[in-house]
């Protein structure tokens, strides 16, 4: 077995030495031809970037992003949704349903109602004004399920590469599980509990190598 | 006005806790003892405990307070009841308010907000129990909060008290030197910067003097800044 | 969401933390956390963190007890403890929990308040107990509780000389004879919880406080929550009540 090896961690402000010539990349600034870390995390080269990827903080929202959400209010004309990032998601009617509405004599609860759980795709952020929608492919109301919510930065570990550690957690324990990039994960099916155990596993041992086999031997 | 008094805190070139003038006090810190709180730490210098608690950043309200283009800093220092020995009543003190003013500051230019507009990072400290140089404390307990929060930062943020006591500089001045001395100079710097972000004074001092204290400050700094990495990272070694 | 799987499991009999209906979560009792108060206790349940300080200050005795000393019991929600918790005057919920705690301590008689007095009518000591929550995760009650007794079990009282109040030198303990022991049980359902998380006691139905006394006397109860309690609950709550106060009186 790989060794528990743990990967390099800088904290805000520690200059990042490559020795190579590298642009400053996210997680990261430059200043006087120099590379520091913003964030307590772990360095990771991006072709010709150094960037810091940190080891917590809150989800910040961009365009394109499929994110689960829990609708907390029904408004006039759409929904408030809590994605967990530090402002509140709306979703407008026009993005949620295709007939035409009277908005006057239609109650939206009939549609979405708060507690609902969604897997949309966020297509707004300006000024912190987040708007999503629910045109984009995989976007629905998940019924059923349970849901836990991991570190977002720790997103891209849960899934692994081409999405080998979700699959094998799926195939495990007979589940079915959807990842925001916001850190809430969605769970139906089987063995619910493993699969939670499993997830909470990689969320605190992401700084480690030799992550792979450990969730390999718990699910086993 | 000087403080100078008829106690004797230093003798023989040491100390009343038997410290060298430039000693820090033993420290401890830890970061993540609030598990409600987005980032939290506990720190002790001494017998001065801090914990501090960061929350947000988060949607801003009442909304007049919310800024279009970045994130805004709250922060609220405050002491235990049974921090001191004569309790504290406790609800705002104008010397609460002013503390909480500074260390708000002593972020102020270490913070990148522009990623959070309309929002707020609420920064809160407990002093739980109080034996000089809290604020200075608060600041290391703020600063390893706000970077276990995943807040970012360009440097972290170190404090440190520097004093006079029978014509010598002193460091980390405990709750009798802080009442004591003849003056004492609280000061928070970003360690990789070089850049002071809170400085204050009182007492009589030269301008020298003055000039010895900051510059030992922020060369003994180094030592409170060591273990602020040290806690950070360690979280993370099994 | 969460709410709807912690019913589910509840149907079940069964808690999202795996416990059973009537256990409690871990709990340390760490007394002497305040080395600068004259007496302090930390408890922590489960992830819930509470410190309590007592401090020692010379009052004035009231006129109708003009020989006793008098016991004054405050709580704050420190915004470190829980998002909901905002700075400012102490909300409806840290006031009943201090007058909750206060209730089980000064029922019980456990502190000697007739041997604090310094000088009949004028001078005795006050007495103060101040709870400060640092985390919140459910059962403030039960913790603080806990935690003021075990407070107080290691107060000292400190040296007086003329009118100066010496807290470096002691000229004893706190005279406490009693243990009071609060536990608090919730109904959601069916179902009687002890010690509920804050996910858990937000869905309850009705809890209600019951402090105990080693003899097995009730001393202090408070009932909360928007749900009525028929005479079987109430039974029911105060006998699981009374039998898991002597676990936690264990810890004193």
């Amino acid at each position: 077995m790989e060794d528990e090896k743990i990967r390099q961690i800088v904290v805000p402000g520690e200059e990042i030495k490559t020795g190579k010539d590298l642009k400053s990349g996210h997680g990261t600034y430059e200043e006087n031809n120099k590379i520091y870390s913003k964030f307590l995390g772990i360095p990771q080269e991006f072709g010709s970037f150094i960037s810091v990827i940190p080891l917590s903080g809150p989800y910040l929202p961009k365009v394109g992003d499929k994110v689960i959400g829990i609708v907390t209010d029904v408004e006039k004309a759409g929904w408030i949704v809590d994605i967990k990032c530090p402002w509140q998601a709306f979703l407008p009617l026009s993005e949620a349903v295709d007939e035409f509405i009277d908005i006057k004599k239609v109650n939206l609860n009939r549609y979405f109602e708060p507690d609902d759980i969604i897997y949309s795709e966020v297509i707004d952020t300006r000024r912190g004004d987040v708007h999503l929608t629910m045109r984009s492919q995989m976007s629905r109301k998940l019924k059923e399920g349970v849901i836990v919510e991991i570190t977002p930065s720790k997103v891209p570990r849960l899934i692994g590469k081409d999405g080998s550690m979700i699959n094998m957690i799926k195939d495990k324990t007979k589940t079915t599980i959807r990842v925001g990039q916001n850190g809430i994960v969605w769970i139906s099916g089987e063995d619910i509990d493993k699969a939670i155990k499993a997830i909470k596993l990689i969320e605190e041992k992401s700084h480690i190598y030799g992550l792979t086999n450990e969730i390999e031997k718990l699910l086993s | 006005m000087g403080k100078k008094s008829d106690i004797v805190l230093i003798e023989n070139g040491k100390r009343l806790d038997g410290r060298k003038p430039l000693e820090i006090r033993d420290t401890e810190m830890k970061v993540g003892v609030i598990p409600n709180a987005n980032g939290s730490s506990y720190v002790r210098f001494g017998k001065t405990i801090a914990i501090a608690a960061v929350y947000g950043p988060k949607l801003l309200y009442p909304k007049h307070l919310q800024e279009s283009d970045r994130g805004i800093i709250q922060c609220r220092y405050n002491m235990a009841p049974f921090s001191v020995d004569e309790r504290v009543r406790p609800g705002t003190s104008r010397r609460g308010t002013e503390i909480s003013k500074v260390i708000k500051l002593a972020f102020e230019p270490v913070l990148f907000l522009e990623n959070y507009p309309k929002t707020g990072i609420d920064i809160y400290v407990e002093i739980i129990q109080a034996d000089g140089s809290t604020r200075v404390t608060s600041v290391n307990a703020a600063s390893l909060a706000l970077a276990n929060a995943g807040i970012p930062m360009r440097d972290l943020v170190v404090g440190l008290s520097g004093g006079k006591i029978s014509d010598t500089i002193i460091l980390d001045l405990d709750g009798k030197e802080d009442n004591n001395s003849e003056a004492d100079v609280p000061v928070a710097f970003m360690p990789n910067k070089k850049e002071i972000t809170l400085l204050q004074m009182d007492g009589q001092l030269t301008n020298e003097e003055l000039k010895d204290i900051i510059k030992n400050v922020m060369k003994n700094g180094e030592i409170v800044y060591k273990k602020q990495i040290e806690t950070l990272k360690k979280r993370y070694d099994e | 969401m969460r709410t709807n799987y912690i019913f589910k499991l509840l149907e079940k009999g069964e808690r999202i933390d795996g416990r059973k209906l009537d256990e409690f979560r871990e709990i340390k009792v760490l007394p002497n956390a305040i080395e600068r108060a004259e007496g302090s206790s930390r408890v922590i349940m489960g992830k819930t963190d509470v410190i309590v300080g007592i401090k020692l200050e010379i009052g004035v005795p009231f006129p109708d007890m003009p020989n006793m000393g008098t016991l004054k019991t405050g709580a704050e929600f420190s915004p470190i403890a829980h998002k909901d918790f905002e700075p400012g005057p102490p909300s409806e919920d840290a006031t009943e929990l201090a007058r909750v705690v206060d209730r089980g301590i000064r029922e019980s008689d456990c502190i000697e308040l007739e041997k604090l007095c310094i000088t009949e009518k004028e001078k005795a000591w006050d007495v103060y107990v101040d709870v400060h929550i640092i985390n919140h995760d459910g059962n403030l009650i039960d913790a603080s509780s806990l935690a003021a007794v075990s407070a107080l079990l290691n107060a000292r009282i400190p040296k007086l000389e003329d009118k100066t109040v010496i807290r470096t030198e002691f000229t004893g303990k706190l005279p406490v004879v009693k243990k009071p022991i609060t536990v608090t049980i919730g109904k959601i359902m069916n179902n009687f919880l002890v010690d509920p998380t804050k996910d858990e006691e937000d869905i309850f139905d009705s809890r209600l406080s019951v402090a105990t006394i080693e003899d097995g006397k009730i001393c202090a109860m408070q009932k909360g929550n928007k749900t009525g309690l028929k005479e079987s609950d109430v039974e029911e709550m105060i006998k699981l009540s009374t039998k898991k106060a002597k676990e936690l009186r264990k810890l004193l």
